[in-house]
């Protein structure tokens, strides 16, 4: 590969490519041609093996071999099953699938036929959050094109297999993709997780076999029966095949999607891919793997990226969000920002994760408002032990990722909070004061005529200064003062 | 589109496909023709994909230029939309970034119509699996 060519194309290899709304532009582009070969090989054994042999893993974050579990499902014996995909894509600043599904629905339909003939099913359901709207629109044009040209529907080229596609909508709860949860949501039932076993590939969606995977796993199956398991396999690191797409956010220049080998370092990626940090700031850390992931810091800017080493870096691969943080940004309020979410998101059902992640939650909000003490981040780190040791799902078991990775890797960051009541990044709100520097101040009042609520005191032309007990930090006199005089300290 | 009902038909169909769009590419059965695709995704079309694409349309129309505007999905490059890939007969597809319904107007007039670069060209760094 050339230097300046780090990323690699696979599941977004028709995206902006082609008309997602043109069945003719997918067929061109070799489009439906691996569902041929497979219903033409006849043999859904051979193929599964292809897919195992091409160590694709689960591309929603848990990273289970994919043939795997194709596997388990077609030894599963049943008079239906069920082949499903998870589209409720919900990590905060991830999007990984929604463009794959806006910009080459086919892919995805093709993916499900041949998975279905692999396991023995014959309906398909896409699991889709209704905030979608562009997608799900897609994804009806692409099923409607598909059927008038027979490639789903009843025998499909004239070979016997039948095969058919619904929508399902989620209504974005971020536990419905936890796969369990789906499926009851699929169901009509709460979206709340069961525990495992039984595994859908046992008994799934309405008690069949089902064999859930992700957008993005989909995305890859034509593309591993075309062009066979020894090249899929020849890209990436040892136990992480292919490529990965991720959503480069943050403090970074060139925020959007890329698409990379297994086993590039997040040197490569920051500063080659993603242009480096936004004005020239310093590095600080990158959030990978969502609510349920962690932060990786300078140390691993060189760690070859793949599902191992991430999750050995005390963070995971996730469904692909990567989100990039400089030196303005306060890795408490980060790890608060990520507990918030996930208590939104608990559905309440286990203590752990419904009473746990609350008490966490307010533990960190109690650090940024300068009152923690040390026995708090002992509490911090005790507690994030229990509910991962005792949540029933994935969510409430990763839920205090955030808090364990930071600890581990700001743990000065989170003592600078608690003794000194500061933040070394100018975040936290309580721990600001705004000072007023008499020698720069010439008194003009316009900090103190900006204050909303009068906490600037000084005569004309004389310095000014703040009342620190009325000051609510919101920071108007500083965008006033037309002298530098006031600092955050 | 027909039915497609047997392996020989999907091959058949895609060869006819592929040989229609590579005429096209090849400008032959109308050597003008200025193809346009406009990034429409949903992150795209916040941007304001939706009038940009119509923006070149009405454009070119007024100027006579002969082309072809369809839309693709999203071609990655969030920090740049709208996005808009032109490909011109005999030449390499150029990708332009920022092109805000103000600057839409300035592509067809000075890139579709002349030959004159505009700033915000999003050089390619990627490869892509070829099927």
């Amino acid at each position: 590969m050339e230097n300046n060519k780090k990323q690699l194309r696979i599941a977004l290899r028709n995206c902006g490519f082609i008309n997602p709304e043109n069945i003719e532009d997918y067929i061109a582009h070799s489009g439906y041609a691996a569902l041929a070969s497979v219903l033409e090989t006849n043999d859904p054994q051979a193929t599964i093996d292809v897919i195992k042999k091409s160590g694709l893993r689960g591309r929603g974050g848990g990273g289970f071999p994919t043939g795997l579990k194709w596997e388990i499902a077609s030894k599963n014996h049943a008079d239906q099953k069920y082949v499903v995909c998870n589209a409720d894509e919900g990590d905060p600043g991830a999007f990984m699938d929604r463009s794959i599904l806006e910009g080459d629905p086919h892919s995805i339909l093709e993916a499900m036929a041949i998975n279905g003939f692999c396991i023995g099913a014959s309906k398909g359901l896409i699991y889709i959050r209704a905030e979608y709207p562009l997608a799900i629109e897609r994804l009806l044009i692409a099923i409607k094109q598909a059927e008038e040209a027979g490639l789903l529907g009843r025998n499909i080229f004239g070979l016997g297999f039948n095969f058919d596609i619904e929508l399902r909508y989620g209504a974005g709860a971020f536990v419905c993709g936890e796969e369990t949860a789906l499926i009851h949501s699929m169901e009509g039932d709460r979206g709340e997780p069961t525990f495992k076993p039984p595994f859908p590939a046992q008994s799934g969606y309405l008690g069949k076999p089902t064999n859930v995977n992700n957008v993005e796993t989909f995305a890859n199956i034509p593309v591993i029966i075309l062009k066979g398991w020894e090249w899929f396999a020849s890209i990436g690191t040892e136990k992480s095949k292919g490529t990965k797409v991720f959503a480069l956010a943050g403090k970074i220049d060139n925020v959007g999607l890329i698409e990379v080998p297994m086993g590039i370092t997040l040197r490569e990626v920051i500063y080659e891919i993603g242009g480096g940090i936004k004005d020239d700031r310093k590095f600080k850390a990158v959030q990978t793997g969502g609510p349920s992931g962690g932060c990786l810091t300078e140390k691993f800017l060189d760690t070859p990226i793949d599902y191992d080493n991430l999750i050995d870096a005390g963070s995971m691969m996730g469904s692909g969000g990567m989100i990039v943080m400089d030196e303005d940004d306060c890795m408490v309020s980060v790890a608060k920002f990520y507990l918030d979410f996930t208590v939104e998101e608990s559905c309440g059902k286990c203590s752990p994760c419904r009473i746990g992640n609350k008490r966490l939650y307010e533990i960190l909000d109690k650090i940024t408002e300068g009152k923690g003490t040390m026995e708090d981040l002992d509490h911090l780190k005790n507690l994030s032990k229990v509910i991962k040791d005792t949540a029933l799902c994935g969510l409430g078991q990763t839920s205090p990722n955030p808090v364990l990775s930071t600890i581990e890797n700001f743990w000065g960051e989170y003592v600078y909070h608690v003794v000194d009541k500061k933040c070394p990044a100018g975040q936290c709100k309580a721990l600001k004061s705004y000072i007023i520097n008499p020698d720069l101040c010439i008194g003009c009042t316009a900090c103190a005529r900006a204050c909303p609520v009068g906490a600037i005191k000084g005569e004309k032309k004389m310095p000014h200064e703040i009342n620190q007990a009325n000051c609510i930090k919101c920071g108007a006199c500083v965008e006033k003062c037309k002298f530098n005089a006031i600092s955050i300290k | 589109m027909e039915k497609i009902k047997s392996l020989a038909d999907l091959k058949k169909k895609r060869e006819e496909l592929q040989s229609s769009l590579q005429l096209r590419e090849q400008g032959e059965n109308n050597e003008n023709l200025i193809r346009v695709k406009v990034a429409m995704a949903t992150c795209g079309i916040a941007s304001g994909a939706k009038q940009v694409m119509e923006i070149i349309m009405n454009e070119a129309k007024k100027r006579n230029i002969p082309v072809e505007v369809t839309q693709t999905g999203c071609m990655s490059y969030c920090y740049a939309e709208p996005t808009v890939e032109v490909t011109k007969p005999g030449q390499e597809p150029v990708v332009f970034g920022y092109v805000t319904p103000l600057k839409a107007e300035e592509l067809v007039e000075k890139y579709l119509a002349g030959n004159e670069m505009l700033p915000g060209v999003i050089p390619i760094n990627y490869e892509k699996v070829e099927l």
